[in-house]
């Protein structure tokens, strides 16, 4: 019997696919934005009971990944003129490789994870890693800040999913701080983007490796 | 209800006062409000923490208090028993003393920027002393330990303007956090072994497994990199040499003794410490009393002349230490206590004539404007006292009756005597440790004969470029320090009960059946060092009058026929020391460069030779060069590229999923 938490979460692998083998930019924000919406559905779906904290983190999410996150990177792509394509260090072919080893990785893992029981069976953990490493991995693997911001998103994306499984035990407050980190964390890097440009005129991290010592 | 703790509030509230007197300093503008308020801060609260420090050496009382302290395992646990008092009455009297001199001789005319900022840490660190020696929580302990630490930095880099001092400074904090590294280790092993924070006894038979061993290993090296035993010494000799001289006096006679206050403290919480630990600290003993001593004869900067033989008395000590111990497991009360109280009393003798000496070389050194000795000569005639007061010290640190160096290393003496008549083992290791002893005195001797002739006897070599009169402030602080020098010299049976108190406490257990003072003859060894004074003083009132009756003239010395003399050609301190320094060649490693007069009428010859400390030049040295170059391998992974460091976290992750 298939869960329908699982259906999800098989979409958010793909579009950690989507996100690593698309060259524009544009497009790997927008299936950021997906993914985090997906998400927000993720709680309703795992918490059987229905009550406002529960409501209230979907919407929240929803909120913040799905729209508020995304409208922002999407202005800042507007605003500061660059490329709208993704630069990277690596092929997006050899990218969707890097990004279905590490899916292949992340399902091994999971059945080496000492789990609870009622976890076992279900896509979770696997989904989870695959998340989080497809999210490093776009980080390593892409030059431009934006991607950065993009890669940092589905990082934190994977974390969200792992938190599906401290749900019952863990207090909503966790969940609401790892927001709020991902807010300040984009908010941060929103302005060091803006310092970046006006320094360089140029949002390539290339740059960046001439300030070191 | 329990009678108020009146010895230990006096000595936090001197505490406090020494820390206090320096604050608003921090806030005035430099100039003699602030300096009269540091100084007067130090001297206050010195003397409310000497009479009660005096008073818990005394009677042998303890008193404790216990406050909660909002950290996991941690409780401000303080205790005052005569062990603690017995280095607290060297900390408060030096204290006070060094402050009265450190505000003229480091005072804001000559170092505007630093003057102010050196009194708080001045007073603070005698705090942070004060708080060492009482708390008996690990994790307070470790936090005074590390305030202390900190300010003797602060000390030792006072004058911020010198590069040599900075470089003593970076050298200290290293040896320091060293120390406080492994003490961190000891005291986590002690919390597994006794299971509290607290330092509370072990059990019987813990100390020898392999535990008690890592644990007295622990100690020896965290509280000797403090106490500066060889090989763990290098920082001293450098930091004591950079540092203003107060603050030298305050290290070398202080500072330092915690190390040895540590292990002693810790020995005191062994029930049973096995034979071994004993002879391990007797041969370190030796080793640091003869090389210690061997090095300062090869110096030619005055404060490292000292400092290294600071490295010689903490030998002593720890020899005592090391017989006491041995005392203790071989079931020979008397053995410990000599062995104890000898090393204790050297604790409090050391603390008074090092900074004495240190207190004189400093004025001495400003006077000359050099710390090279070769430089000087001829100042008893600019500063009389100070030679005066140098040479009491000179005598004390040789050793030698009527002073108090002499009355300590005759109890460490006493004690090898007696273990000497036992048999086998026994008498084999105090066959060895005390010849090791006299010859230590021995070459203090020729050392303190040479640092003492070739600076304040012959001719000025030279100007005395600031000489400007020996005013009080300079004078009283070394008359106080000769003075009690010549007390416990003259009258030992007087702090004999203190000692007594202090070593039951180091060393629990059966006490000795005669009491110290009878034990060691006190009584008779005060009354002929009073004999020989008088003696002295005779000979000298004699001879004055002679020299009254006829003046002598002064004229050149017979120079082989030489027609031009001049005073540089006076006898060098260098030239003094280079017999024995020869005698010691394999240790020292003596560099010497010159070009040797060869034939008559010679052209231009030069010579310079140095003595390096073997320990930090062949060992340390090397080490962080060759850390320094492994890490600049490891560079290549800093690649300053953001995505590169990223890829370095998911390997990582990578590898612990494997783990899994």
């Amino acid at each position: 019997m298939t869960h329908p938490v699982d259906i999800l979460l098989v979409f958010v692998i793909l579009l950690n696919f989507l996100v690593l083998g698309t060259p524009s930019l544009r497009m790997t924000i927008r299936a950021a934005a997906l993914q985090g919406a997906i998400l927000a559905v993720l709680p309703l779906l795992v918490h059987r009971g229905f009550g406002w904290r529960v409501v209230a983190i979907a919407v929240a999410t929803m909120a913040l990944k799905g729209l508020l996150i995304p409208g922002l990177l999407e202005k800042a792509m507007r605003d500061i003129h660059i490329r709208h394509e993704v630069e990277p260090y690596v092929g997006f072919v050899t990218s969707l490789f890097l990004c279905a080893a590490g899916t292949g990785l992340a399902i091994l893992f999971a059945g080496n994870l000492p789990l609870a029981p009622e976890h076992v069976g279900t896509l979770i953990v696997p989904a989870s890693l695959a998340t989080l490493l497809s999210g490093f991995l776009v980080l390593t693997t892409r030059r431009k800040a934006i991607s950065q911001v993009v890669g940092y998103l589905i990082l934190e994306n994977g974390i969200f999913i792992f938190g599906q499984l401290l749900i019952e035990a863990m207090p909503f407050l966790v969940e609401a701080g790892v927001l709020l980190d991902l807010f300040v964390g984009i908010f941060i890097m929103g302005i060091v983007l803006n310092h970046i440009r006006q320094e360089f005129s140029s949002l390539d991290t290339d740059l960046l490796s001439e300030l070191k010592d | 209800m329990a009678p108020a703790p009146v010895t230990l509030l006096l000595v936090l509230g001197g505490a406090f006062l020494c820390v206090a007197g320096g604050v608003p300093g921090l806030f005035l503008p430099p100039g003699a409000p602030a300096r009269r308020i540091a100084t007067a801060g130090s001297v206050g609260g010195s003397l409310l923490g000497l009479a009660g420090a005096a008073g818990a050496a005394l009677t042998g009382r303890v008193e404790s208090l216990t406050r909660p302290w909002p950290l996991p395992a941690a409780a401000l646990h303080l205790e005052l028993d005569a062990l603690s008092a017995i280095f607290l009455v060297p900390l408060f009297l030096v204290s006070a003393v060094a402050a009265v001199s450190g505000a003229r001789s480091f005072g804001d005319a000559e170092h505007p920027a630093d003057a102010r900022r050196t009194r708080f840490f001045f007073g603070l660190i005698t705090g942070a002393i004060a708080l060492v020696l009482l708390a008996r929580n690990g994790l307070f302990f470790l936090a005074s330990w590390e305030v202390m630490a900190l300010s003797a930095f602060f000390l030792v880099t006072a004058d911020r303007s010198s590069r040599e001092a900075r470089d003593a400074g970076r050298l200290y904090l290293f040896a320091t956090h060293a120390g406080t590294l492994t003490l961190f280790g000891f005291f986590a092993v002690l919390r597994h072994l006794t299971g509290s924070t607290e330092l509370v006894p072990l059990a019987r038979g813990v100390a020898g497994t392999d535990a008690g061993t890592a644990l007295f290993a622990l100690a020896l090296v965290g509280f000797g990199f403090k106490a500066g035993i060889l090989p763990l010494h290098f920082w001293l000799p450098p930091a004591h040499a950079a540092a203003p001289a107060h603050v030298s006096a305050l290290m070398s006679g202080v500072l330092i003794k915690t190390g040895i206050y540590g292990i002693v403290r810790f020995t005191s919480l062994v029930p049973d410490p096995p034979a071994s630990w004993g002879d391990l600290l007797l041969v370190l003993g030796v080793a640091s009393a003869v090389l210690g001593v061997a090095f300062a004869l090869g110096q030619h900067d005055l404060k490292r002349l000292l400092a290294w033989h600071s490295v010689e008395n903490i030998g002593i000590i720890v020899l005592g230490l090391g017989a006491g111990l041995a005392g203790r497991a071989a079931g020979r009360p008397e053995w410990a206590l000599l062995g104890l109280a000898g090393a204790l009393f050297h604790v409090v003798n050391h603390g008074l004539f090092k900074s004495l000496l240190f207190l004189g070389a400093g004025e001495v050194v400003h006077v000359a404007g050099t710390r090279e000795m070769d430089r000087m000569g001829g100042f008893g005639r600019v500063l009389p006292k100070t030679a005066f007061f140098f040479l009491a010290g000179a005598v004390a640190i040789s050793g030698l009756p009527p002073l108090n160096g002499f009355a300590s290393e005759w109890l460490v003496y006493l004690g090898l005597f007696d273990r000497a008549q036992a048999s086998g083992a026994d008498a084999l290791r105090a066959a060895f440790a005390a010849p090791a002893l006299a010859l230590t005195g021995a070459l203090a001797l020729a050392c303190f004969v040479k640092a003492h002739g070739a600076v304040f006897l012959g001719s000025l070599r030279g100007e005395a470029p600031n000489a400007h009169g020996e005013p009080a402030a300079h004078v009283a602080p070394m008359a106080i320090l000769a003075g009690a020098c010549a007390l416990l010299g003259l009258w030992p049976a007087g702090i004999a009960p203190a000692l007594a108190n202090a070593a039951a406490v180091a060393a629990p257990g059966p006490a000795s059946a005669v009491p110290l003072a009878e034990l060691a003859s006190l009584v008779p060894l005060g009354l002929s060092a009073l004999a020989l004074v008088l003696v002295l003083g005779a000979v000298a009132l004699f001879l004055r009058g002679r020299l009254a009756a006829a003046p002598a003239t002064a004229g050149p010395t017979w120079d082989c026929g030489y027609a031009r003399p001049t005073a540089r050609m006076q006898y060098t301190a260098s030239s003094f020391a280079r017999g024995p320094v020869g005698f010691f060649k394999w240790a020292l490693l003596p560099r010497a460069r010159g070009v040797p007069v060869a034939k008559l009428f010679p052209a231009g010859a030069r010579f310079e030779s140095h003595v390096p400390d073997t320990v930090l030049d062949r060992a340390i040295v090397p080490a962080f060069r060759a850390g320094a170059w492994l890490a600049q391998k490891g560079r290549a992974l800093q690649g300053g590229r953001l995505q590169l460091y990223l890829l370095y976290v998911v390997a990582t992750l990578v590898a612990l999923l494997f783990r899994v």
